[in-house]
Formats: structure tokens, C-alpha cells, sequence
């Protein structure tokens, strides 16, 4: 019975593995294109050095450091969410969980580049691993990210094992033999014996467990990079945990956007529906009490004290960021939790609008905890060149950013004309509550 | 990082080297025996004569210009020099920003304009103290937090107390300058010709020539002291205001006059700045009090754009107000 609901299933989703139309076509041929203008900026970069972005000896991270901050934790969506929900055996997850992963292991190859594209000699890469000191948090980051990457492939993995089987013994789709070929080498032989069940199913509760736990670990450590410095703003003890829940955060911001954007495009109004879009909201919600909350104990804690760089950063905050600030941790805040707390506003779209303000809140938020800190350092910037006192991003900057999104959004697209972008095999599925009864 | 750099002695053979003479030279005093040189008779003649032991044990006379100290190794330059612990006092009372540190430095260095291993600030501690000038070289910390997070060991520290960069082995992430508590560290963004005109060869020590998209910063200028001479700073100073010694020889000096450093940091209130941030800097300041010169005499024959630096400092704001 399961296998003729995963048929059916199957059928609705072999158009999209089985061709791409002509607006795909032109949607993935734009997204080519503005990655191909992030790796000339990129080209420029390398060619006529780091003069050509923005950042300078005070401000020395700018936007890239907002990117790797933000990708990483949107790839905490999957991470947390997928695996949480999958552990706690949420019914409602089936739809969205692999949305979800194929968030986090796309967000999480993203992330690092940023961090790269701030290096000033990418050509000795290798002395991080040749010479490298475990006592520097760059060393902590460099296990913690590649331990994540490589723990998120195998759950992703494990996570489409099952439809890649699925696929493969699918008769009725067209596809070219090669991609028949691919699908049966990925299978890696699963057939669904009862054996095999169990197996999978076992081995993905152990990563389910493991990736919550290294994405805790990878993002406290993201955020030591800043607090284990002296720097006013950044030398804060609550810098751990508030980055945990900022990344889910905006995880659940990104996996709400996703979610509208697929709904729409491939019509899957009768498997996503207004019940997701709230659950995730509710999600969401607490997150945004969350994140509220360590914000506000964070900034009090330094404006009520008042050391002087403490004031000197608030000041700032409050004078040339003010808009930005407001926006980012106050509507950003406020709003998810009115639209999702009052059950009139909960619509899809409504929850979808505050999912994309969430988004921008936090990369913000991220700008505001990275730059303003750097321009107001110990000793006063005294000079004369406008560029050493503000930072401002360069096109360059912003090219290279805006690749990072059409790269996220590409491997999306890509993904799900490789993979139906609903877990088919975990939907055909008997809910437990159901399978006990026919067995009673 | 279109170049690399030709930072190895073997590569130099295009200079005309005669590597045949063992100098006794003014080193003599702090390294307290002979100091190895080389000639470099392409250099441009001074018309001072110096004489020189050579390695054959002949005594021959030399132009002062055209003797070379060797640099030396990015090895050898980790271990720093035996029995010294390098300290600097900066005698604010004395200083009038005359930036004769800055441009010397830069010299020594061939820094670019836009680099600055030496910094001069206007500072005004709250509204109603006094402002003074502040002369900011590399604290040399103790306990330096840059030295903790760099990920590849470029950075580190001596038994001498000195902290170097070694740009050879540094990858340009910028860590150790967000770790810096001061704002010391400056950051290659492109190759700056200035770092063409060192010919020779790189070492730690030295600093130079800079490497595009690497970490550089004040280094206490340990090849000078190696061959007996003062930093740049130090020796450059029309009014004496940096001294430098050792620590475990409890002796400081700024070229002409000479003190016990404990009873110097005693006597006129020594301190070191932001000292509640645990760094334990190896630099001390002498309290700006009974001055040698007002403090608007720093602005005396400034370049229009140095003067400009100070242009939103409090006191310069409050001034163009009244």
C-alpha cells in the first residue's frame, strides 16, 4: 500500500526531475549569470588586492563576516529543525523536512567561502592545517565547520537514500540513462528490506542527534570568534548561546520563504499547507521572544553599566545606525511575534512577510554587531581618510554577496530537479498511530 | 598577491656582495663583541670612512654607507635575543607631535603613507583634563591576545619580550588585529611600491619588505638593536621623548640621556595604558606634567592632511566652537 502512494506521489513530482521548461531555463541561466559577475568581482579582488572592498585597518571584516555569520546559521534550519522535529517523530515535519535539509547543507557550503574571500593570502591556505595552533578559535572553526559539512552530508544522504530508491525503480519516468545510472549508484542497493529499514532508520536518528549537537557547537564557536576578543560589543559572555538562537532563527525564517516560494511554483498547496506555515510561525515566534530577550539583556547590560566604549558603541548604535537598529532588533522582533501571536493575522502570506523582514532583521543584526564595534575601538579613530573611519561595501562586496544568494537559491532550484522536494518515501509512510491499529 | 615575495638570501645574487668582511663597527657596546656585515659597494658613498676587520684578518678601510648588517632568518628571528627583556618608556611631557617617529619609522621600514607602525593621537582623557599628545608604538604585551588567536603561529612571542610578524607565514585573516586591544596592527590591502625599494633580503626582524595581504606592525626594530643601534623611533626624536632598554639590566636610554628604569617609573609616575585590560604591555608612559611645550604646539608645521586627523577630536571641537 505504501508503494502505490509513493507511485502516485512519484508521478506528480516527475516533471520537474524529468525536464526543465523555458522560464526555468532563463531563472537558472540569471542565476548563472550573477554568479558569474561574483567571480569577476571575485577575479578583481585577487588581482588587484583587498584595497578594492571596503574594509580597512579598523573596520578589517565587513560584509563577507555578515554573510559567513548569515549562511551559517540559515543552514541551521535544517539542522535543528530536521532534526529535532525528526527525533521527536512530528507528523506535520514530513513536507518541509527536505526543504529544510537541502537548506542547511547548500547554506552551509556557501558559509565558509565569506570567511575565504576576507583572507588576504588564499595561496596558504594550507598553513591552517601545516602550521596550525589549536589555541586560535580560527583552528576551533576550521574542525567544527568541516566536522558539521561532513556530518550534515551524511544525514542529507541518508535523508534521500530512500527516494534515490524510489526513483531508481520507478519505471514510468523518462529520464536519460545516465541519470538512471546515477540514481541506481547512489542507491547505493537499498531496496526496502525490513533490514535495511531498520538499519536506516537507526542510523538516522544517531545523525538526527549529532547534527543538533556539532550545530550548537559550530555556532557558539562562530561566535567566540568575536567574544574571546577584548573588543567593546563583542567581548560578551552571552555571545554563544544568542548566536545559536539568532542562526535557528533566521533558519526558520529562510525555511518559511523556501517553503511559500515551492508551494508556489510546483503547486504543492494540498501537502503544504496553512497548518506548516503556523507551525513553523509558532517556531518562529518563540525564536523571535528568544532572540528578543538576549538582545535586550545584552545592550541593557552595557548601556546601564555605561563603560565608557560601551557608550561609545551604543551611542553609535542609537545615532548613525538608529533606522537600522530599530529595524533589526525591534521590528524584527515584534513582528513575527504579532503576526504569528494573533491567531487573525496567521495567513500564509502574512507569516511569509514577516519570515522575509526576520531574514533581513538578522543579516542586519549581524552588520550591527560586526561593524559598528570595529569603528568604535579603544583608542579613537583619528584620521584623515574617510574609508579608515566608516566602512562602506563596495560593489565588489556586494557582488560577491549577491552570488552567495543566487548560488543558494541555484543549488535549490537544482536540488529539487534531482530530488523531489518533498520526502516521498517518509510521506507514503503509515503514521505510527495508524500502523498499530492495523496491526491490533 | 600578484607577488611573491624574494624574501631568500640565495636570490640576491644580483647585487654585487662582497661578503668577505666581519665588521667592528658601532654595534660594539650593546652586543658587546664583533658583528658579522657584508659590503654593498653599489650604494652611494657618504665620504665617511669607517675601518673593518675582514674574515682574512686584514684591517681595511670602508665607506660607512656601503656596510650591510645581514638580516637574520625567519628561524632564527622566533628566538629573540638571549639574556634581554625589551621595555620603552614614552615620556609624554616631552612630546610636541613633531612625527619626526612616524616618518623615520616609515623610512627604516619603506612603509607607504598609508601605513603607520607608529601612530601619534590627541588625546583628552574626559571634558575638563588636559589634552596631550600620545605616541603609540606596538605594546609588546606580555599577554598578547593577538599571538593567542593566530591560527598559524605567524605571530609570536620572544624571550626577549619582542612580538613579530612573521609575513611569510602569515595568511592574512585578520584576527590578530580585531584581537589588539589598540589598533596596532595594519593590514597590506595592495602591494605598495615602498616595499620594492628594500633590496634586501626579508626577515622577521626587519619587517620589510611588506608583504601584500599580510599583518605587519611596529617590531621594536630588533635588527637595529642587534648591532647595537636604538630603534628609529627612538633615535629620531628631536626631544627624547622615547626611551628604550632593558628590563633585567633596569636601564632605559633615548640616546643621550640614560635612566634606571624602576627609579625613572617611580619618580615621575609611571603607567601603562589601559592597564585594566590585562594585556601587561612592555610599554610605559611618563604622565603628560610640567610640559616642555603647550599642547597646540603639536599642530606647528603639520601636513594639512595630518592636521586634518584631529580635526573631531573633542579639543579641536570644543576650540572652533568658542
Amino acid at each position: 500500500m505504501a508503494n502505490e502512494q509513493e507511485s502516485t506521489l512519484l508521478q506528480e513530482f516527475a516533471p520537474q526531475i524529468e525536464r526543465t521548461n523555458f522560464i526555468q531555463a532563463i531563472w537558472i541561466f540569471f542565476l548563472v549569470a550573477v554568479i558569474a559577475l561574483g567571480f569577476y568581482a571575485l577575479y578583481i579582488q585577487i588581482t588587484e588586492g583587498h584595497e578594492v572592498t571596503g574594509m580597512r585597518d579598523n573596520v578589517v571584516w565587513g560584509i563577507y563576516i555578515v554573510n559567513f555569520i548569515f549562511f551559517m546559521g540559515v543552514s541551521y534550519a535544517g539542522a535543528l529543525i530536521s532534526g529535532t522535529l525528526h527525533l521527536f517523530r512530528a507528523e506535520w515535519r514530513k513536507p518541509i523536512i527536505r526543504m529544510a535539509e537541502f537548506i542547511t547543507i547548500i547554506a552551509l557550503l556557501i558559509g565558509p567561502c565569506y570567511i575565504l574571500l576576507c583572507i588576504g593570502r588564499l595561496d596558504r591556505l594550507q598553513y591552517l592545517v601545516l602550521y596550525g595552533r589549536i589555541q586560535s578559535p580560527i583552528t576551533w572553526d576550521v574542525i567544527a565547520i568541516s566536522t558539521d559539512i561532513f556530518g550534515c552530508l551524511i544525514f542529507l544522504y541518508l535523508a534521500i537514500l530512500r527516494d534515490i530508491a524510489a526513483i531508481r525503480d520507478f519505471q514510468t519516468i523518462r529520464l536519460p540513462k545516465w541519470k538512471r545510472k546515477l540514481y541506481s549508484i547512489l542507491a547505493l542497493g537499498y531496496s526496502g528490506t525490513p533490514e535495511q529499514k531498520v538499519r536506516l532508520h537507526r542510523a538516522t536518528d544517531i545523525m538526527a542527534a549529532m547534527v543538533i549537537a556539532i550545530a550548537v557547537i559550530v555556532y557558539s564557536v562562530l561566535a567566540w570568534i568575536f567574544s574571546v576578543t577584548l573588543q567593546p560589543g563583542w567581548h560578551s559572555t552571552i555571545f554563544g548561546p544568542y548566536f545559536v538562537i539568532a542562526a535557528v532563527f533566521s533558519g526558520c525564517g529562510v525555511l518559511i520563504v523556501v517553503m511559500w516560494l515551492f508551494r508556489k511554483i510546483y503547486h504543492l498547496e494540498k501537502y503544504i499547507t496553512r497548518k506548516h506555515f503556523v507551525n513553523v510561525g509558532i517556531l518562529m515566534l518563540i525564536l523571535a521572544a528568544l532572540f528578543g530577550y538576549f538582545t535586550f539583556s545584552d545592550y541593557l547590560t552595557k548601556w546601564y553599566g555605561s563603560e565608557r566604549n560601551d557608550e561609545l558603541l551604543i551611542n553609535l548604535l542609537f545615532d548613525e545606525y538608529y533606522w537600522l537598529f530599530i529595524l533589526s532588533n525591534y521590528v524584527g522582533v515584534l513582528l513575527p511575534m504579532i503576526v504569528v501571536g494573533i491567531p487573525k493575522l496567521r495567513t500564509i502570506n502574512n507569516i511569509t512577510i514577516s519570515a522575509i523582514i526576520v531574514i533581513l532583521a538578522l543579516w542586519i543584526n549581524r552588520y550591527l554587531i560586526v561593524v559598528p564595534t570595529l569603528e568604535s575601538p579603544y583608542l579613537p579613530i583619528q584620521d584623515s581618510r574617510p574609508a579608515w573611519i566608516f566602512y562602506s561595501s563596495t560593489w565588489i562586496e556586494w557582488a560577491l554577496t549577491a552570488a552567495g544568494v543566487a548560488f543558494f537559491a541555484l543549488a535549490m532550484t537544482i536540488g529539487s530537479k534531482f530530488i523531489p522536494i518533498i520526502n516521498v518515501s517518509e510521506m507514503a509512510d503509515l503514521p505510527p498511530s495508524e500502523e498499530e491499529e492495523i496491526l491490533a | 598577491m600578484k607577488r611573491e615575495s624574494d624574501n631568500h638570501p640565495k636570490k640576491s645574487s644580483r647585487r654585487d656582495f662582497l661578503k668577505k668582511s666581519l665588521v667592528a663597527g658601532a654595534g660594539v657596546v650593546a652586543t658587546g663583541g664583533l658583528v658579522e656585515a657584508y659590503l654593498d659597494t653599489q650604494a652611494a658613498e657618504s665620504g665617511e670612512k669607517v675601518k673593518v676587520l675582514t674574515t682574512d684578518g686584514e684591517i681595511v678601510e670602508v665607506d660607512k654607507a656601503h656596510i650591510r648588517y645581514p638580516r637574520v632568518s625567519r628561524k632564527k628571528s622566533r628566538e629573540g635575543i638571549p639574556g634581554k627583556k625589551f621595555v620603552m618608556v614614552i615620556d609624554l611631557a616631552r612630546c610636541k607631535n613633531a612625527r619626526a617617529c612616524v616618518e623615520k619609522c616609515q623610512e627604516g621600514h619603506h612603509l607607504p603613507k598609508d601605513q603607520e607602525f607608529m601612530k601619534v593621537y590627541l588625546l583628552q582623557d574626559t571634558e575638563y583634563t588636559a589634552p596631550y599628545w600620545f605616541p603609540k608604538p606596538c605594546y609588546h604585551c606580555d599577554n598578547p591576545l593577538c599571538v593567542s588567536v593566530c591560527p598559524v603561529g605567524a605571530t609570536y612571542k620572544r624571550s626577549d619580550g619582542i612580538v613579530l610578524i612573521d609575513t611569510d607565514r602569515c595568511i592574512g585573516c585578520k584576527f590578530c588585529i580585531t584581537g589588539c586591544p589598540y589598533s596596532t596592527r595594519v593590514f597590506a590591502w595592495r602591494h605598495y611600491e615602498e616595499y620594492d625599494e628594500d633590496t634586501q633580503p626579508y626577515s622577521p626582524e626587519a619587517s620589510s619588505p611588506g608583504v601584500e595581504g599580510t599583518v605587519s606592525k611596529c617590531d621594536f626594530c630588533p635588527d637595529l638593536i642587534r648591532v647595537g643601534k636604538l630603534p628609529y623611533c627612538v633615535a629620531s626624536c628631536p626631544m627624547g621623548v622615547i626611551y628604550f632598554g632593558d628590563l633585567d639590566e633596569d636601564v632605559v636610554t633615548n640616546g643621550t640621556e640614560t635612566y634606571q628604569f624602576s627609579q625613572l617609573i617611580r619618580d615621575r609616575a609611571g603607567y601603562r595604558y589601559l592597564e585594566v585590560l590585562g594585556t601587561r604591555p612592555s610599554v610605559y608612559y611618563l604622565p603628560p606634567v610640567e610640559r616642555q611645550f603647550p599642547v597646540d604646539r603639536g599642530f606647528d608645521g603639520l601636513d594639512e592632511e595630518v592636521e586634518k586627523r584631529y580635526e573631531n577630536t573633542p579639543y579641536i571641537t570644543k576650540q572652533k566652537r568658542k
